[in-house]
């Protein structure tokens, strides 16, 4: 395995200056404003190339490691950036400069949810979202199955059918299906690699 | 809904739960939350369900705050801050305590084989989504095309998914579903 990737944070150029815990709040708050539909390649944009707060590299280095966690990958992105910038508290900042607004906004459109829920114009309307939010759900999930099963033999379309099917389907408790499905699918993708 | 302290305390243990299970991010854990939120508790009918996923979706921010908006159905205020911390928080930690220790572990054969092990699963979770969202959001022809030329559209094109959103809810606006 090459081990371009493997270079440790000391071998890298260090960054112009270490954003203090403000900076941080106020970064992520601004990446929610701007970050209409999408916020991670902003966040990219401005740990990398504006503020020069991380290189690239690490910045996959990151990725890759919210992606395998987990939960809200996006939340625990900012969590990770602020810990490695100030540690512990950088983290609670980078995080609360995250989640303030969307918060806020979601709170803002709840009240309003329960006020306005049943107008016939925004039944109309939320009908219309819905059958839309379903069916980008369905492209965002037809993008990860495609390429794992033209990948062919191996287990992992066989793992990818039965959790659809027990959760999807059979609608059994998440917990359990896990703790049974989890084991499993890490065995066979030891027993493959063997 | 008012808030009484024991749906709190239930909100924060069942979302602080569905955290740690959320494998792959928030669209994981959405049958999860319809299962205990409409089938179990009684806490939403379906169409309030489908409402709230749709509106999570199109509102600017992460997908994952569609559990404020669930928080805030159930208890109010509080629900809202306790369903939100509970299912942002645990996670957090861990990714940020992990952060340093994660450079040891890269090339180990066990962390390639969990995480070659975890990726069919969560993409099992994200299909499993998908089914369930279109069973509550989909309930006659017009709907169900429109949320086939939606897939399609988002599968096949570039577009902005902001642009496709819009469209399925200017369909529902001038009354085709």
């Amino acid at each position: 395995m090459s081990d371009l990737t493997g270079a440790t944070p000391t071998d890298l150029p260090p960054a112009p200056q270490a954003p203090s815990h403000a900076e941080l709040f106020l970064a992520f708050l601004k990446i929610t404003v701007m970050g209409f539909g999408g916020t991670l390649p902003w966040t990219r944009r401005m740990f990398v190339e504006e503020k020069r707060w991380m290189t690239a590299e690490e910045f996959n280095d990151v990725y890759a490691l919210c992606q395998f966690l987990p939960g809200p990958n996006i939340v625990n992105l900012t969590s990770v950036f602020g810990s490695r910038m100030r540690g512990p508290t950088g983290a609670l900042a980078a995080w609360a400069g995250f989640l303030i607004l969307p918060f806020t906004l979601m709170l803002t459109v709840g009240v309003l949810y329960a006020q306005y829920g049943d107008v016939d114009a925004l039944r109309r309307i939320l009908k219309g979202l819905a059958a839309g939010a379903a069916g980008l759900l369905i492209a965002t999930a037809a993008k990860m199955v495609v390429p794992l099963f033209k990948d062919g033999i191996g287990p992992a379309p066989f793992v990818v059918l039965g959790t659809a099917a027990a959760i999807g389907i059979m609608r059994w408790p998440l917990l359990g299906v896990l703790a049974i499905l989890v084991p499993i699918s890490i065995g066979l993708a030891w027993w493959v690699r063997r | 809904m008012k808030a009484d302290g024991d749906v709190l305390v239930v909100l924060a243990v069942q979302f602080a739960i569905m955290s740690l299970l959320a494998l792959g991010g928030a669209n994981a854990v959405v049958p999860e939350i319809h299962r205990q939120a409409v089938d179990m508790r009684g806490w939403m009918t379906e169409r309030q369900f489908a409402d709230m996923f749709a509106i999570s979706q199109a509102a600017p921010g992460p997908n994952v705050m569609i559990v404020t908006l669930v928080g805030y159905h159930i208890a109010g205020f509080w629900g809202a801050v306790v369903t939100t911390l509970a299912m942002c928080g645990p996670t957090a930690v861990l990714a940020a305590y992990l952060s340093s220790t994660w450079d040891r572990f890269r090339h180990r054969p066990w962390r390639v084989a969990v995480q070659a092990g975890l990726v069919p699963i969560s993409v099992g979770l994200v299909s499993a989504s998908a089914i369930v969202l279109t069973g509550v959001a989909v309930h006659n022809l017009a709907a169900a095309l429109v949320a086939a030329v939606t897939a399609a559209l988002a599968y096949w094109t570039r577009w902005n998914p902001l642009w496709l959103i819009g469209l399925a809810a200017l369909a529902g606006f001038i009354g085709i579903i």
